[in-house]
């Protein structure tokens, strides 16, 4: 009764302090929001309307039919019709002109005898992303023309992979965002507000009147931690809330499950905050250490940016001590694949693992810095 | 004779090879004002810590409200108030949020919280004000209110480490002013300062230099014995 009564007296001051600075509620609520609305629409690896310049030496049925299905496919938006053989270089330089398309002359005629595509596709390649997947969509778009005009194409040549892609059909952007976006601002509203508060108590002189008080070290440390855990369970409600009803991300697993690996992620990211507040004595060395060895590595190095797969071995490596690499794999199966425990029992145990060990040694270090 | 409020006996603290505190032995009598004096880095904090149970000591022993420091620091820090150089209020929170987190902190029912947190605005002459920022208040007023807080449990010893760093003249006399209604009200007073002129207002005072006490009586024997015509001068003597 008396130490709830103290755990309850603890977490009223600390939402207190929470709700009496403003910088710190804008953190809370605006950035997460601010960051899901950002990454759902205006950073978007998605093709839409990319400009295209078509150079139709042939002017016959094929060439028209194939630039017909190029712009009518939404992808692709014509810039113009050239007349001469470009200049390339000096075409993309202007930087109006994502994709050249050049038909060579008897296209059609060519390609119905079998001689082989006399078709030429350039693609500005300054954003090597988006000139993979222009180039990508327009073949795609090509290759089906002449399947159909050609069945005996697919058998006499190599045969065409027809591609399907799984859980998200459409290839949405949005989808690999959302739960990347939760775990940096998981991250960010756990470890970082957690170690700036401790830290802040430390400068002020306050944590010291707490230590003389009969409270101990790690009841403190609990109440502090408490109102942040709701916090976060809030912002990853609101994040799974907005990309299901604003971007249409499904939920196709159990909510329930999803909230109990959220919980396993925060209380990771929670032992960092308090490891690092432990570690520090001033607000600002927390928030720096917070940001360049928590949120940076979140960002670059969990794959929800860059894809695992492709980084040099070192970094591969490096990439196992991240925790929200592990939380992105379980996110992604839960909400895009609907799968249950037995697909990613192994991320989780490595979670919980992390969880234990962050929050063992950072317990421990309160303790013996008293003594 | 009541027993004494502190009793400390060759009590020391080492960090490696260096000794802060070197074999100190004291007591306190209960309702005492007992000045705690000493240069910087003299031991002075280090002793406190050990006092209050945030600190264990290499060797020796003592009691504290009638609480062992070595085997029992917790029931130390439930018997006794602490208020610190440093300001010990939290300032985005009000006067009465600040009071009843100090209550709660002490394990305290809420109704007594409200009677005491009640008497206390009173004593304090913060009538009106109980919803005002801490941050918001004068200088002199925090360090009351500091000072009540610190006593809402009604502790048996209160400990003030350095309570008048960087206040002004006038708000210091205010604040042994309360230092003295809590000695009467039975409170005893560990206090440390640097200002000599406050030493005199003690009943008894204690003067540490390198981790050791180089002199401990009450003011007016310390200056006739170490002839000196005012605390200041037997310091320097001491310190010398």
């Amino acid at each position: 009764m008396k130490s709830a009564n103290r755990f309850f007296s603890f977490v009223k001051k600390e939402l207190l302090h929470i709700l009496r600075d403003k910088r710190t509620l804008l953190i809370l609520f605006g950035i997460p929001i601010a960051q899901v609305v950002l990454f759902g629409f205006a950073i978007t690896n998605d093709l839409n309307n990319a400009p295209i310049s078509i150079l139709d030496r042939a002017h016959d049925q094929g060439s028209r039919e194939i630039t017909e299905r190029l712009l009518s496919s939404g992808y692709f938006t014509l810039l113009d019709n050239l007349d001469h053989p470009p200049d390339i270089e000096a075409a993309f330089r202007k930087g109006k002109a994502k994709l050249i398309i050049e038909y060579g002359p008897d296209f059609y005629q060519q390609l119905m005898k079998g001689r082989g595509l006399n078709l030429f596709l350039a693609a500005d390649a300054s954003d090597p992303n988006m000139a993979n997947l222009l180039v990508n969509y327009a073949s795609a778009i090509i290759n089906k023309y002449i399947l159909e005009k050609l069945p005996a194409m697919a058998n006499q040549r190599r045969i065409q992979p027809e591609v399907k892609m799984y859980f998200n059909p459409s290839m949405k952007s949005v989808f690999m965002f959302v739960p990347g976006v939760m775990s940096v601002i998981l991250m960010l509203v756990s470890a970082m507000m957690t170690s700036i508060s401790i830290a802040r108590e430390k400068e002020q002189g306050t944590m010291e009147v707490l230590m003389v008080s009969p409270v101990k070290p790690v009841q403190i440390i609990l109440a502090k931690v408490f109102p942040y855990l709701l916090l976060s369970l809030v912002n990853a409600a609101s994040i799974v809330a907005l990309a299901y009803f604003v971007f249409g991300m499904p939920v196709q697993g159990s909510l329930f499950l999803l909230g109990l690996e959220v919980m396993l992620f925060i209380l990771t990211s929670l032992g960092l905050g308090i490891l690092i507040s432990t570690l520090v004595s001033t607000q600002q060395t927390a928030m720096m250490i917070s940001l360049i060895a928590l949120m940076l590595p979140t960002i670059i190095l969990s794959g929800f940016i860059f894809p695992i797969e492709n980084m040099p071995r070192l970094l591969q490596i490096l990439t196992y001590i991240i925790p929200a690499r592990w939380f992105l794999v379980i996110i992604k199966d839960i909400m895009l694949k609907g799968v249950g425990i037995a697909f990613f029992w192994k991320e989780t145990l490595i979670l919980a693992a992390m969880c234990l060990l962050l929050l063992g040694i950072s317990i421990k270090k309160l303790k013996v810095r008293l003594e | 004779m009541p027993e004494p409020i502190i009793i400390i006996k060759e009590l020391t603290r080492k960090f490696g090879d260096f000794t802060a505190v070197n074999h100190i032995s004291f007591e306190v009598e209960a309702g005492e004002i007992f000045g705690f004096l000493g240069a910087n880095g003299a031991g002075k904090t280090t002793a406190i810590r050990m006092l209050c149970g945030l600190l264990k000591p290499s060797s020796g022993s003592g009691m504290v409200a009638g609480a062992d420091i070595l085997k029992n620091p917790n029931l130390v820090k439930s018997r006794i108030g602490y208020m610190s150089q440093r300001f010990s209020l939290y300032e985005d929170l009000s006067v009465m949020e600040n009071i009843r987190l100090y209550g709660g902190i002490y394990g305290l029912k809420k109704a007594l919280v409200k009677k005491r947190a009640a008497q206390l605005i009173e004593k304090t002459g913060l009538n009106g004000l109980e919803k005002r920022l801490v941050g918001d208040l004068p200088l002199g007023w925090r360090q009351k209110l500091a000072l009540s807080t610190a006593l809402i449990h009604r502790p048996q010893v209160v400990f003030l480490d350095e309570p008048t760093g960087g206040v002004d003249p006038i708000t210091r006399k205010q604040f042994w002013e309360m230092i003295y209604e809590t000695a009467a009200g039975g409170t005893t007073v560990f206090v440390t300062t640097h200002y000599m002129d406050e030493a005199e207002y003690c009943d008894r005072v204690c003067i540490m230099t390198e981790g050791m006490i180089r002199a401990l009586d009450k003011p007016d024997i310390l200056k006739k014995k170490y002839d000196a015509g005012n605390m200041d001068e037997v310091f320097l003597k001491l310190a010398r």
